[in-house]
């Protein structure tokens, strides 16, 4: 089989971490981000897999071709020369796409969840259609687009709902679909949308159904959004009973949640948890307070600093008594003063920060 | 202390020749810009540097030694003070020292004049007058010397500031060569001068009194005269109306009765006397708000820290950065960082890794571990959780204002917990003042919590 991730461009949205790194290569529970999206494409027995993207990724390469090594697939970097939406992107990927007449899966870069890869493809051919995207339930249907099904029909979409205003359903396109070979035919190659243009025209011929997400689902694209992200991760993990995290028996675990890198050091009379994820080489002093946070590779927080809701950055160091929280996003190498407090700063790399930032800013 | 000239007055030893000194104390109805530290203990007597403020002048005051008898005038309680001078009389057993009660609020001058017979017994030839919100090194030898070189009948101690601040003082004009004081007036509308009054004078007994009865007589003679002073009022208007409180104390004082030094009194001594000024190079600032004990604290620390005080605690790295006062029943970790300009109080706690910069941690309260107290007082009993952040805001050296404007609205800049707060652990309080007995369970900013 074979699939498509959609990477885009720079993710933008997450500056100032991909001012550093493309956003597929930051470290989400501690594994690059696109390493979760192989894997489970692996796992599910896909042996191509096309990277969209349009930029030149240079630095990608490098990891993608320890990848190809790891899992014995091939990976194509396909790269667009201008922006050609969700849709462009299939058609540009023609021919590995069309390689055999097997469907393909395509996923939007920026998900994450459990993929369920194996079971969608099943589905997907025991209705014999088209297409299938996966759909997940949300709380708030008005902020999405909904999928309204057919009368009677347990699988297949009669329409797609805009921000409903009225409930109409609350299920969600979740940016993860499996496609037969001829949806191809149905995209030119110009910037289109796959939702806007190509979806509506496959439901309009009954040829699209939608397949119920199981667990957890979220948009990463965004600092923000990436904190909330890692917490349903790592509460997955903890479901699942993972062998990965830090076992809640130690004396600076403290609400679970926790994943620890083995090479990581923890200090004493620390207090880690809930949902914080530590990277490797990363160094924390005594008697720091950490939850809700991500500790990127070789960053180190001091003695008793105190950090909330923040993402500090690779080779980022946290000052004694300093306070971070709020959604602090650090850039490579950011230095945070000695007791300094920062509340909602997003900090460019290689900045060293002496005064306190005390309303949400961006630190050039 | 200081370095210490050897002075003998002419009439040093001699029958009646003494100095004698007055501390203006004030009453509980004046230094409400002191609340809410001033809810619990009355303003002189609040500690600063591990010592009442009014410790500290009367320390200066001591190292005078022509001087054997010291007033305390204010109109607080009679039973305010007994504690006080009972221990004053043991650390300085050559002075005497007595408080003397108004009844009712006289004015800085008016109080001087009621006491007057008893300030004169013993016929001192001069009188220090110190007012107790003020915080330096009142040099007194060194007006003692002006006056006696000048053969003055006044010496008033004065500062530069800014020019912008210098019109929330009483503004001096003098001659630049033989620093006679030529002209005076209390918070001037216009720039007069940066040569400002300290609140510090040396009087000739001789003509001190004289002057107050003249004012007096004026007053009595012209009893319709209003008295507008032009008035920039307040240095700091701050969060308790204060502004409006304070406006009525002055209506309050402009009653007949009422006679203060410095609007009644000095600028007609500018006229007819022979009224000089000590311009001092040594620290000056204004203990008015709460939030300003915290520069004065500072001083008082480095002060000491200069002059080899054994009562400091000894600079050790990543634990003591100096100067720093623990006083010995107080219990600190040595895992935590204090300093610099930190007081720690009696009984009080400081958990490990707590940190403590630029701070008063009042008696019985306590520290938790990992806990951060920056540019904040701690009032008496109080509790810092552990990881909480408690944080005021460092004001320029040179500022003699302790309010800073945040998003456009006028905040306090010293965080000040009230008797008995507590804080919760990891809770974060910035920019606050708040009054006695509250629990902050959440963050707050910039606020006042009644």
């Amino acid at each position: 089989m074979k699939a498509l991730i959609l990477v885009g461009g720079f993710g933008t949205r997450l500056r100032p971490l991909t001012l550093t790194m493309p956003k597929p290569l930051v470290e989400f529970g501690n594994k690059r981000m696109i390493l979760h999206q192989i894997e489970a494409l692996a796992a599910a027995g896909v042996t191509d897999i096309v990277l969209a993207v349009n930029y030149r990724p240079e630095i990608m390469e490098k990891y993608l071709a320890e990848y190809e090594k790891q899992f014995g697939i091939n990976i194509t970097i396909s790269i667009e020369n201008e922006p050609l939406g969700t849709a462009g992107p299939l058609k540009l990927a023609e021919e590995v796409l069309r390689k055999d007449d097997t469907p393909f899966f395509v996923l939007n870069s920026d998900v994450t969840c459990e993929y369920p890869f194996k079971e969608l493809a099943t589905f997907h051919k025991a209705h014999g259609d088209e297409g299938t995207i996966v759909v997940t339930k949300v709380e708030e249907p008005s902020k999405y687009g909904v999928v309204v099904h057919k009368p009677n029909h347990p699988s297949r979409i009669d329409r797609f709902v805009e921000k409903p205003v009225q409930f109409v359903g609350n299920r969600i396109n979740a940016g993860i679909y499996i496609l037969n070979p001829s949806v191809i035919d149905r995209i030119e190659l110009r910037p289109t949308s796959i939702e806007q243009e190509t979806f509506p025209a496959m439901v309009k011929d009954g040829q699209l159904h939608s397949f119920d997400l199981e667990g957890f689902w979220m948009d990463v694209g965004q600092p923000k959004d990436f904190l909330t992200g890692t917490c349903l991760y790592l509460s997955s993990l903890t479901k699942k009973g993972s062998k990965e995290l830090a076992p809640t028996t130690l004396p600076y675990v403290y609400g679970g949640n926790v994943l620890i890198d083995p090479s990581a050091k923890i200090g004493k009379n620390c207090r880690i948890g809930p949902n914080v994820t530590i990277g490797p080489n990363v160094v924390v002093g005594d008697g720091v307070r950490l939850q809700r946070c991500v500790l990127l590779e070789n960053s180190k927080v001091k003695d008793h600093a105190w950090v909330k809701s923040t993402i500090v950055g690779w080779n980022s160091t946290v000052g004694k008594w300093a306070r971070l929280e709020n959604v602090t996003v650090l850039g490579d190498d950011v230095t945070i003063g000695d007791e300094i407090y920062v509340n909602g700063g997003s900090v460019l790399p290689h900045k060293t920060i002496k005064a306190n930032v005390d309303v949400p800013a961006i630190i050039m | 202390m200081s370095l210490q000239v050897p002075y003998h007055t002419k009439a040093n030893g001699g029958a009646g020749g003494a100095t004698k000194a007055v501390i203006l104390v004030g009453g509980a109805s004046r230094g409400t810009r002191f609340r809410p530290l001033s809810l619990d203990v009355p303003k002189p007597l609040f500690d600063v540097a591990g010592h009442p403020i009014i410790w500290h002048c009367l320390t200066a005051v001591a190292k005078v030694p022509s001087i054997h008898e010291v007033y305390l005038i204010g109109y607080y309680d009679e039973s305010v003070f007994r504690d006080f001078i009972k221990d004053a009389a043991h650390e300085f057993p050559q002075l005497t020292i007595k408080y003397l009660r108004e009844y009712q609020a006289l004015g800085t001058a008016g109080g001087l004049y009621h006491f007057r017979d008893i300030i004169l017994k013993g016929r001192p030839e001069r009188l220090f007058v110190l007012n107790s919100d003020v915080c330096c090194s009142f040099p007194l030898g060194e007006m003692l010397r002006l006056f006696e070189e000048k053969d003055a009948e006044a010496v008033i101690m004065g500062t530069r500031v800014s020019e912008d601040a210098a019109t929330n003082f009483g503004c001096i004009v003098s001659d630049a060569h033989t620093r006679r004081v030529l002209h005076y007036v209390e918070k001037p509308e216009s720039h007069i001068s940066n040569l400002i009054n300290c609140g510090v004078y040396l009087f000739a007994t001789e003509a001190i009194f004289p002057s107050i009865r003249t004012a007096i007589k004026r007053r009595t003679d012209r009893p319709n005269r209003l008295i507008r002073y032009p008035s920039a009022e307040n240095l700091e208007s701050s969060f308790f109306a204060q502004q409006a409180a304070d406006e009525d104390d002055e209506e309050s004082e402009k009653r007949s009765e009422v006679i203060r030094l410095e609007q009644d009194i000095l600028s007609d001594m500018a006229d007819s006397k022979q009224f000089f000024v000590y311009e001092t190079q040594d620290f000056w600032r204004q203990i008015k708000t709460a939030g300003s004990a915290i520069p004065a604290n500072a001083l008082y620390l480095q002060n000491a820290w200069q002059n080899g005080s054994p009562e400091l605690a000894q600079p050790q790295p990543n634990h003591i950065i100096a100067p720093v006062f623990i006083h010995p029943t107080a219990r600190v970790d040595p895992t935590a960082k204090l300093g610099p300009n930190v007081s720690i109080g009696p009984r009080a706690v400081v958990g490990a890794g707590a940190r403590v910069k630029e701070s008063i941690v009042l008696e019985d309260s306590e520290i938790k571990h990992d806990a951060c107290v920056l540019y904040s007082i701690i009032g008496w009993n109080s509790r810092v959780g552990a990881w909480a952040r408690v944080e005021g805001t460092p004001t320029p050296v040179t500022s003699h204002t302790t309010s800073i404007i945040k998003n456009g609205v006028k905040v306090q800049a010293i965080t000040i917990l009230g008797k008995e707060c507590a804080v919760g652990d990891e809770v974060r309080v910035q920019n606050c003042v708040c009054l006695p007995f509250k629990e902050l369970k959440r963050d707050v900013a910039n606020e006042v919590i009644m």
